[in-house]
């Protein structure tokens, strides 16, 4: 157990290397440096300090170095819209899209699970198929159009919710949330539900096809032989073997919701990381874009690790090792 | 790409009688057909865009800035009608769906098919070379999944700036790794083999045996992740041309479209952002449709 977690520790590891690699790769060698790290409007002596700065006259390794260097130290250079350090912009909008990322799981949870196994235990009925329905329209609705429709529907003909924003904050743990206050709550409502959809679609879709697989073990008709009552049933014998994949997906799909939140941030003007890395792609915001590309990297790379630790404690029959 | 049926025509071990009752089983589901006889009629309309669409929504000539934001079936000077309304510019939305579906289709085609061709080749040769080619293979992919498809596709952006031809270049990037991963292991069953053995004994060099006897035997699942991920592409070429790394204004995709009816729809005009939706939703769940079905009928378990 220990041997593997170091192995898979190493491993992240690697990844992260890599990633950098192909980050300063990106930004280095495709990309043309000189015009993407200097501020357009920079004078000529600026222009050579900040050559000067980055070592953009060095070799490429040694500009290789000093990249690391610069990240070891969280220095990711001042984005040149705000003239603010970069890593400090990225991770004071950090909260704003965590809390946005953990409502839409949460509803997505909420819905997506209970809907599947309905659907996986009565898969003849016809709520069931319409479920199964719902779930394709779900894939297939893109998550923009589906957010300006909800704004169309629920702020501008009925005028129930707000559009833009995260309304009033209460402060918790030294960071603003939305989530505490009344006004905060409904600014968050609309574009949860909005990044909540694809997801919940997926996780019925999930949880659906593990019923359907579980049903016919041998260790369900035992159980069902025993005489058990059909709650405990799927309580204990299918919800718990069904878990693994679910967790995975839940896992994964927590990243990829912090990555999608850059479409429900723009839709609705939600002060996350998402619509800053998109105005900054538009500005140009050179270190912007690097420092939210290496935390993102960060955050998959744990995020993984965190899944492979899961795994184990889930079903002792995966063992890390056998996993390679 | 389209079309399926053409597409089943390259399933192994086909003769003529299982062409037939392949397309014959796909049909069986109602659902499939719909989706199958709604994606023609969307190929035909992107096809004929030029012929079919009331205006040329491209030339800023034809378009009468006069004439902008107006609502569905209003009249033009020129006794013009615009079904689905105008956009800003004086653009009929009509014609808008019918190029930018054009662009979605040109996107979704190209980058779902060189990321086959790409993910395939790669999975292929990770699954016969086994060693240090596959151990690398597979940890770039690995490495690709860990991340997703969003992520891959802003980095490669932000890194080659903005624009229809990255997207299609981003899009490739982003989804090529499925196709590797799917690919090795089918290939990895698939070479253990008799008739593989069989080549291998006939000693026919490495690429006949890769291409001629390996990969024909592995490509019903590639046609099935194709099918499907030119859906997600569209979908993302119109999601990142709705954040504005796509196509420009003047040659609006339909995410450019949506983007461009977004500050107009507070006030209530909806139309410019609604049926542009509506085209890439329909695009969308007929492909996804007809890749659901395709999976039930190249399903290696359902083929006796």
């Amino acid at each position: 157990m220990v041997t593997s977690i170091i192995r898979r520790l190493i491993q992240a590891l690697f990844v992260i290397v890599a990633m950098t690699i192909i980050v300063f790769i990106g930004v280095s060698v495709i990309g043309n440096p000189v015009d993407i790290l200097i501020n357009p409007d920079a004078n000529q002596a600026e222009r050579a300090r900040v050559i000067a700065h980055y070592g953009l006259d060095q070799p490429l390794w040694k500009q290789y170095l000093l990249f690391l260097q610069g990240l070891l130290q969280g220095d990711f250079g001042n984005s040149f819209v705000y003239g603010r350090p970069a890593l400090g912009l990225i991770l004071e909008r950090l909260p704003a899209t965590l809390e946005l990322a953990i409502t839409a799981l949460a509803i997505a949870i909420v819905f997506g699970l209970p809907l599947g196994l309905y659907a996986g235990l009565y898969p003849n009925r016809v709520s069931s198929k319409l479920i199964m329905s719902g779930s394709i329209l779900g894939f297939s609705l893109p998550t923009f159009w589906v957010g300006l429709m909800l704004i169309m529907v629920f702020s501008v003909e009925l005028g129930w919710l707000p559009t833009n924003g995260r309304g009033t904050t209460a402060e918790l743990f030294g960071t603003q949330w939305s989530f505490l206050t009344g006004e905060g709550l409904r600014h968050l409502l609309l574009p949860a539900f909005n990044l909540a959809l694809f997801k919940t679609s997926l996780i019925m879709r999930l949880t659906r096809a593990g019923v359907q697989e579980v049903l016919p073990q041998d260790y369900v008709k035992f159980a069902r032989a025993k005489g058990l009552r059909e709650r405990r049933v799927i309580a204990v014998h299918v919800l718990k073997n069904l878990m693994i994949p679910v967790v995975t997906i839940i896992g994964l799909e927590f990243g990829s919701l912090i990555a999608f939140s850059v479409v429900t941030e723009s839709i609705f003007a939600w002060p996350g990381m998402g619509k800053l890395i998109i105005d900054s792609i538009n500005l140009l915001d050179r270190p912007v874009i690097v420092a939210y590309l290496m935390m993102m990297v960060l955050l998959f790379v744990v995020l993984n690790f965190i899944i492979d630790i899961c795994y184990t404690i889930l079903d002792p029959r995966i063992r890390l090792d056998a996993k390679a | 790409m389209a079309e399926p049926n053409a597409q089943e025509g390259s399933v192994p071990d086909t003769g003529p009688g299982r062409l037939a009752k392949g397309i014959s089983d796909f049909f069986r589901s109602p659902a499939a057909a719909v989706g199958f006889v709604t994606l023609i009629v969307i190929c035909c309309l992107a096809l004929f865009a030029p012929w079919i669409s009331p205006q040329n929504p491209y030339d800023l000539m034809q378009l009468d800035i006069m004439d902008g934001r107006m609502p569905p079936g209003s009249e033009s000077m020129t006794g013009l009608v615009y079904h689905l309304g105008t956009d800003s510019q004086g653009r009929d939305i009509l014609s808008g769906i019918l190029y930018g579906l054009r662009t979605s289709l040109i996107v979704g085609v190209l980058s779902a098919f060189a990321a086959a061709i790409i993910g395939t080749t790669a999975g292929l040769f990770a699954a016969y070379m086994g060693k240090r080619t596959e151990t690398v293979i597979m940890r770039l992919v690995d490495l690709q999944l860990s991340f997703p498809t969003i992520l891959m596709a802003l980095m490669m952006l932000a890194i080659l700036g903005k624009g229809v031809t990255n997207v299609v270049i981003a899009l490739i990037i982003a989804e090529w790794a499925t196709y590797a991963r799917t690919v090795r292991g089918t290939a990895l069953v698939e070479r253990e083999k008799e008739y593989i053995e069989a080549a291998r004994m006939l000693r026919l060099p490495g690429w006949r045996i890769l291409f001629k006897h390996l990969l024909p035997n592995c490509l019903a699942p590639v046609i099935v992740i194709a099918t499907m991920q030119v859906a997600r592409a569209i979908g993302l070429e119109a999601t990142l041309s709705f954040l504005g790394l796509g196509a420009s204004v003047t040659e609006p995709s339909l995410g450019m479209l949506i983007s461009t009816g977004y500050q107009y729809l507070l006030t209530g005009l909806y139309w410019i952002s609604f049926f542009p939706g509506i085209a890439l939703l329909v695009t969308i769940v007929a492909i996804n449709l007809v890749g659901d079905r395709l999976r039930d009928v190249l399903n290696p378990r359902n083929m006796s």
